[in-house]
């Protein structure tokens, strides 16, 4: 009975995994990054969207503008992580439910060290993008950026040049920040029990 | 000595004095915070547009309201070279009319169209008085999209008067000439007998707002001045004003004066309409052109078109949907107020202002209370018509608008000013100078069902000493009024373009949500397109060279053209690229003898051009679009005729190398 008692899950975290697993299907249809552009040409901004398996917003604009400085255009197919993306996304899905059902700390916590991993492994890859659209300039482009780097900001501001460029989470990408913060107090509330 | 200064002094004082009493001029009668009630802030937008004639410039200007400022000039009846229209090969049809091409035009009433009596935004219909023809002007682009010429007619100045829900625009004859299918090669002395007035009814699409002339009346031989629609209780009906009723044909200022009244031709249009429909006129031969420029293929193509059906009012007496009123001395607009029981005409010669009600004249036609008949159509009395007169209103009135308050705003041409009066007690509320000599007025909405009120220009023919001056020709000139108080407080001058004749004025929000920012390049039609670089070629066929050609910042595709030969017909089919806001290509040769093309996003323009001179000749961008926008040029080679230069073209790696 206790050793039953002390593997299984509090019911909170039960509910909690569940709402999470099922939050996560969002993801698979909101854009989960932007990156916003501002330029004294452009008032209203120019924005790109990140999904799970495209990308949305001004793309042809952007590509368009970029030529000036050489880099890359940006293509959706250059991207194999767009076939891959959704089934992750769906997998952590149905783990969240599967943490409800199955009911062991051992698969709630598996569960959060494969989102852990996902989050990081997902940074990481869009910062190599980044770090590759920005530093991979044409040598004889019409614009020489000094330094030869252009590379938009993981999170947050950067001016770049004339442009302004944010890069922040999009309703998906929040989606996965409120689903991750639930999932560490979940963690904590989990280890606590446990010690009482 | 004294008294001599002291006699000095008073007579300095005297002669002050009386040139104190001297009427002040305009800086005085400007109102203390005008300059804040017109300041647009940088990034602000205005609260209405002004869209105004732009008389024999032949184009329509655009202008924010209250600040003055010009928008845009929208070429619709005269070639532009900025832009390539009627210069382009897409749009020199759009110019065609039975007698060829015609590059100018006199631009003077506006109409926006319609719906349930109040400017729903979608297009804005434009009449030219000196070759007949009626333009519509598509609201969501600014550009214009049809022009259909009037027959029998000549001088389309009662026009392009429109229906409540758009149903139709009329086209009144300003000259009367025996009509197309006569032989009009007669003595013009034989005016009364042998020339007809003729007004048409311009059926439009509610679709697409294509538009086809339905029917048109033959009229006795006068001259139509202006008109306007019923609405609510008098729709159905039109209003028509004439003069010449003396059918002068020579002197007409003294000559076309003599009769104490004129006429407003009242029509029921709707009877007329069922009339044409039940086959009561007949087929008139005749030629005019009808010209639609089609956005999918970014191209215009002009129809020449041969008949036409006629109503003779004469023979159709019986049918009981035509009537004249007396109306005082020549007169020009006729106008209903938003209420449609009152109609005003202003007789240009008169001294007061007639308004007329519809219901007395729907009862005294109920009671054929006629005074006589002019031609056989029925003259209603005068007295039996009138709703009152406006008295000492001023001198010379011409036009009149409406506010949303029962209040009516006339302007006086010869008096300079204009009079603002109240429709149902006929007493003038007020009166404000004008510099100088208004022609027509409009207010925000002020000839339809729903006036918006609030603001009022004056459009003035004579400017003097209203701007800096500019040689023998001046600006013309429009005088803002803010009309929201009791008193009409002037705020602003601003000058116009060619001669402004009417304008229709309408809150900002009808239009600007609507535009268009780009043509998308996915549904360009054009018979040259080319929608990559990959696709653009040059192709021979004898000695016609058809060129498909990109523009996208900052480079053009190709840009090195070899093998053209003198005696060849050269056609730049130039496509732009681009598919985002603000991002036009211009496209111009050296030596040309044409114009220049605006290309705008998703757009295809043709530039015509046979070479003078073998060489080299360059071409180049001509809208600064991008900070390379200096790099964006070429070169075509041109070689003598006959000589066996092989055609090469290319951009960058694919440029024809030695």
């Amino acid at each position: 009975m206790n050793t039953a008692k002390n593997t299984s899950l509090k019911t909170l975290t039960r509910i909690l995994s569940a709402i999470a697993g099922l939050a996560m299907f969002s993801t698979l249809f909101l854009p989960i990054w932007k990156i916003e552009l501002t330029a004294p040409q452009y008032p209203e901004g120019l924005e790109m969207y990140i999904y799970a398996n495209k990308l949305g917003g001004e793309v042809d604009i952007i590509n368009g503008l970029n030529h000036y400085i050489g880099m890359h255009t940006i293509h959706e197919d250059d991207f194999a992580e767009f076939a891959v993306l959704p089934y992750v996304l769906g997998l952590l899905a149905v783990f969240g439910l599967l943490t409800a059902l199955v009911n062991r700390k051992w698969f709630f916590y598996l569960w959060c060290a494969f989102f852990i991993a996902f989050v990081v492994v997902l940074g990481l890859d869009f910062y190599f993008w980044l770090y590759n659209y920005g530093h991979n300039l044409d040598p004889t482009a019409p614009i020489q950026v000094p330094g030869m780097t252009y590379q938009p900001p993981l999170i947050g501001f950067k001016q770049l040049l004339n442009f302004g460029a944010f890069s922040i989470p999009a309703s998906g990408g929040w989606v996965l920040a409120a689903v991750g913060t639930v999932m560490a107090g979940l963690v904590g509330y989990e280890i606590k029990k446990t010690k009482q | 000595m004294t008294r001599v200064k002291l006699i000095g002094l008073s007579a300095c004082a005297a002669l002050l004095a009386l040139s104190s009493c001297k009427p002040k001029g305009a800086q005085s009668a400007v109102t203390g915070d005008a300059a804040q009630r017109v300041y647009v802030a940088p990034g602000q937008y205005d609260e209405v547009y002004s869209f105004t004639s732009g008389g024999f410039s032949g184009q329509v200007s655009v202008y924010g309201i209250p600040s003055g400022r010009m928008l845009k000039v929208l070429p619709v009846f005269s070639q532009d070279p900025e832009s390539g229209y009627g210069y382009s090969e897409e749009t020199k049809p759009m110019l065609m009319t039975s007698h060829g091409f015609v590059p100018w035009g006199d631009q003077h009433h506006l109409a926006i169209s319609q719906t349930n009596g109040e400017n729903d935004g979608r297009w804005l219909f434009a009449n030219e008085n000196n070759t007949p023809r009626v333009a519509r002007i598509d609201l969501t682009t600014f550009t214009t999209t049809e022009i259909i010429e009037i027959p029998n007619s000549a001088g389309n100045h009662s026009s392009p008067f429109i229906t409540e829900n758009t149903e139709y625009v009329v086209a009144g004859t300003r000259f009367s000439v025996p009509f197309d299918d006569e032989n009009g090669d007669v003595p013009i002395a034989d005016y009364a007998d042998k020339f007809s007035g003729a007004i048409s009814f311009i059926k439009v699409n509610p679709e697409n707002g294509r538009m086809n002339i339905d029917f048109q009346l033959k009229t006795p031989p006068v001259n139509y001045d202006l008109s306007h629609t019923g609405k609510g209780p008098s729709s159905g009906w039109f209003f028509f004003s004439t003069y010449n009723t003396e059918k002068a044909h020579t002197l007409l200022e003294v000559n076309a004066s003599q009769r104490d009244k004129d006429f407003i031709l009242a029509i029921n249009w709707k009877k007329a309409a069922e009339l044409a429909k039940a086959g009561k006129g007949r087929t008139v031969k005749t030629k005019y052109a009808h010209n639609v420029y089609d956005e999918g293929t970014h191209s215009a193509t002009s129809e020449m078109l041969t008949d036409v059906t006629v109503l003779d009012v004469k023979d159709l007496i019986d049918e009981g949907f035509a009537y004249y009123i007396p109306c005082p001395k020549s007169p020009h607009g006729t106008d209903v107020d938003p209420t449609g029981e009152y109609f005003v005409g202003s007789g240009k010669l008169a001294s007061l202002l007639p308004v007329f009600s519809f219901s007395k004249m729907m009862k005294a036609i109920e009671d054929k209370n006629y005074e006589g008949d002019f031609d056989g159509i029925p003259v209603l009395k005068y007295d039996a018509v009138l709703h009152g007169e406006v008295q000492k209103p001023g001198l010379g009135p011409l036009h009149t608008e409406f506010d949303n308050e029962g209040n009516a705003y006339t302007s006086f041409f010869v008096s300079s000013e204009v009079v603002k009066w109240n429709v149902k007690s006929l007493e003038v509320i007020d009166r404000q100078p004008t510099f100088y000599s208004t022609g027509h007025l409009t207010v925000v909405g002020g000839d339809t069902a729903k006036p918006y009120g609030k603001y009022l220009v004056a459009w003035n023919k004579i400017t003097k000493d209203r701007y800096l001056p500019t040689g023998p020709e001046l600006a013309q000139s429009a005088q803002l009024f803010d009309i929201s108080g009791t008193k009409m407080e002037l705020l602003l001058d601003f000058p116009t373009i060619g001669e402004p004749h009417y304008a229709q004025m309408i809150p900002a929000d009808k239009i600007k949500d609507n535009q268009k920012r780009i043509y998308d390049i996915n549904e360009n039609n054009h018979k040259y397109v080319t929608k990559s670089e990959d696709a653009t070629k040059v192709e021979r066929n004898g000695n016609r060279v058809d060129i498909y050609m990109t523009l996208i910042r900052s480079h053009i595709t190709p840009d090195n053209i070899e093998g053209i030969k003198m005696g060849d017909e050269v056609y730049f089919h130039v496509t732009n690229l681009e598919q985002d806001w603000d991002l036009p290509h211009g496209f111009a040769i050296m030596g040309n003898n044409n114009a220049e093309i605006l290309v705008l996003p998703g757009e295809t323009k043709t530039l015509k051009w046979i070479p003078t001179r073998s060489g080299i000749i360059p071409f180049y961008c001509t809208d600064f679009c991008s900070a390379l926008h200096q790099e964006m040029q070429g070169y075509v080679r041109v070689s003598p005729a006959g000589s066996s230069t092989p055609i090469r073209f290319g951009t960058g790696d694919k440029a024809p190398t030695n």
